[in-house]
């Protein structure tokens, strides 16, 4: 009988459930996502929509894959990185079905698990990551038993600076579509900081400077579009050079901001550049989703990673660089 | 620019580095190529600046008796910086396989060199072993300035020795400690102590803002 794991992802906005069979099906991925009337993530707003909907989502996922939790090997949790709220709803549940059921507790860590899900559904072998998100801008590949930082954001996420200068423009989240969409519209780039440091970007001094261009009364379409266009560019330098200095022959964009077709555009040009073959994770595993924990379940669970339920504290702060890799040897 | 002979040095990120000879010297032919991922307005802004800022900086750079290439000529339009060939090896390809006695002493010549950088307002902006150049006579010279700056912040001072260990830790992984003392040791000559403490600092404060603090970090 091949494995099958179910993973639980509560690390911020949303909570989901996912089931996975060793051989690399998903079997259920069924997530819930909690969006603020207002403003940003609350974590302690978000923990309470992910306890309310919990019971709901881990049913839908059996149901969906049609198993029972008898029938499951073992029960895979994000342990971090994230917020501390949102993570201990579902350290918690782990914690319940690991000891009511009698299942290993598989620590899953939530970068990992986006690299994985983008690794198993492009088929891809040893890729340069790009893992963007409303938590995260890494620059990613596999050396020497783990995964390693090749470039990352000095401050703010690049989704999160979407998402954040979506809210002061006055347009709708998540962010990064809207912005997308406005940037269509418009017609001149305006002069920006661009901010690359070494293999690393920041994003904080360019979203300060669109707000205060936003109060000059700039046209809002170009605002959107010189946004994105310096966003994307800065990402693209440095992946570029983490392309030359790894020599990978394969670049994967992952994570909630792979979706933007524009950013794709612009990968798809840094690979070609660099005689790589570029790939995108699908939308449905783009976001944080459940299934990208129980896939990466399976792999700890092969590799014997487990551990007991009351060692199962969670990481608020757990670099993917932490975190070894044995199945990537 | 009347070129005899022409190769093909280098082919950056950014840029691509020819060797030929012009008027009879060698020199080095450093053209920013436009990038067709980034739109063609932005392109144009990013290579223009980045090439009038690296003439400038290298001629700073100069005058200050730390050495760089010197320039010889610019050209805006085509995005080109003609300069003065070094004959060395990067130290990126040498320093793994020096001596430790031998990369100490190289390593406090490099701090001597961006200590008077940093003493003067400049920031190179892109400090790696890949950016320096290590001549016969054991000369290090420093080049690629297209990232740097004038700046006295120390912030950006921290952020240029935050990318100097960075590069080292994740090129010369089993030197890094080392090359960075003997770095600082290098640099507090320049600088003084006070300085120095201040910037390194500044360095730990950098690192511990990232999203997630590597575990050596934590206090």
């Amino acid at each position: 009988m091949p494995l099958v794991v179910l993973g639980i992802e509560s690390t911020a906005h949303t909570f989901g459930v996912g089931i996975a069979r060793e051989d690399g099906k998903i079997l259920a991925n069924v997530n819930s996502t909690y969006i603020p009337i207002h403003g940003g993530i609350l974590p302690r707003e978000a923990a309470r929509h992910h306890t309310n909907v919990a019971h709901e989502v881990v049913l839908r996922a059996l149901k969906e894959a049609d198993i029972r939790l008898e029938e499951i090997d073992g029960i895979a949790v994000a342990l971090g990185p994230g917020l501390g709220p949102c993570l201990r709803v579902g350290a918690f549940i782990a914690r319940v079905l690991t000891s009511s059921y009698n299942k290993p507790l598989i620590p899953v860590n939530h970068a990992v698990a986006h690299v994985e899900i983008a690794r198993l559904t492009v088929g891809a072998k040893d890729p340069l990551f790009v893992y963007v998100s409303g938590g995260n801008t890494q620059i990613v590949a596999y050396s020497q038993g783990r995964y390693r930082v090749f470039g990352e954001t000095l401050d703010i996420p690049i989704g999160n600076f979407f998402d954040t200068l979506a809210r002061e423009l006055g347009l709708p989240q998540p962010g990064t579509p809207q912005i997308e969409k406005l940037a269509m519209k418009g017609k001149n780039i305006i002069d920006l900081p661009y901010i690359v440091k070494g293999q690393d970007v920041s994003y904080s001094g360019l979203l300060t400077a669109i707000l205060r261009k936003f109060k000059e009364n700039v046209c809002l379409e170009d605002l959107c579009l010189s946004a994105m266009e310096y966003a994307y560019a800065m990402l693209a330098e440095v992946v570029e050079r983490a392309l030359a200095h790894t020599q990978k022959r394969e670049l994967v964009l992952a994570g909630g901001v792979a979706r933007s077709k524009r950013l794709q555009e612009i990968m798809q040009c840094v690979a070609e550049e660099h005689d790589a073959i570029f790939k995108v994770v699908p939308d449905e595993y783009a976001g944080d989703n459940g299934a990208m924990i129980a896939w990466t379940g399976v792999l700890c669970l092969k590799s014997e990673i487990t551990m007991q339920p009351e060692e199962s504290v969670i990481r608020q702060r757990w670099r993917i660089d932490e975190v070894d890799v044995p199945w990537m040897q | 620019m009347d070129a005899i002979r022409c190769e093909v040095l280098a082919k950056g990120a950014e840029a691509i580095i020819y060797k030929e000879v012009w008027y009879g010297f060698i020199v080095i032919r450093k053209v920013r190529i436009p990038k067709r991922y980034r739109d063609p307005r932005l392109d144009r802004i990013l290579r223009t600046k980045r090439t009038v800022n690296e003439a400038r900086l290298l001629y700073d750079a100069r005058r200050l008796g730390v050495s760089v290439p010197a320039i010889i000529d610019v050209s805006i339009e085509n995005t080109t910086i003609i300069m003065e060939y070094i004959k060395g090896i990067r130290l990126r390809d040498k320093l793994n396989s020096m001596r430790v006695e031998e990369v100490a002493k190289i390593m406090r010549k490099i701090g001597v060199l961006i200590g008077t950088l940093h003493n003067n307002g400049i920031i190179h902006g892109d400090l790696t072993t890949s950016n320096m150049i290590i001549s016969k006579s054991g000369n290090i010279f420093l080049i690629d300035f297209g990232l740097g700056m004038h700046s006295d912040d120390l912030e950006d001072i921290g952020v240029d020795l935050h990318v100097f260990l960075r590069a080292l830790e994740s090129t010369h992984t089993h030197v890094a400690s080392i090359c960075f003392r003997q770095f600082l040791k290098g640099y507090k000559e320049v600088v003084g102590e006070d300085k120095m403490k201040k910037a390194v600092n500044k360095v730990y404060e950098i690192r511990a803002r990232g999203r997630y603090v590597p575990p050596e970090l934590r206090k």
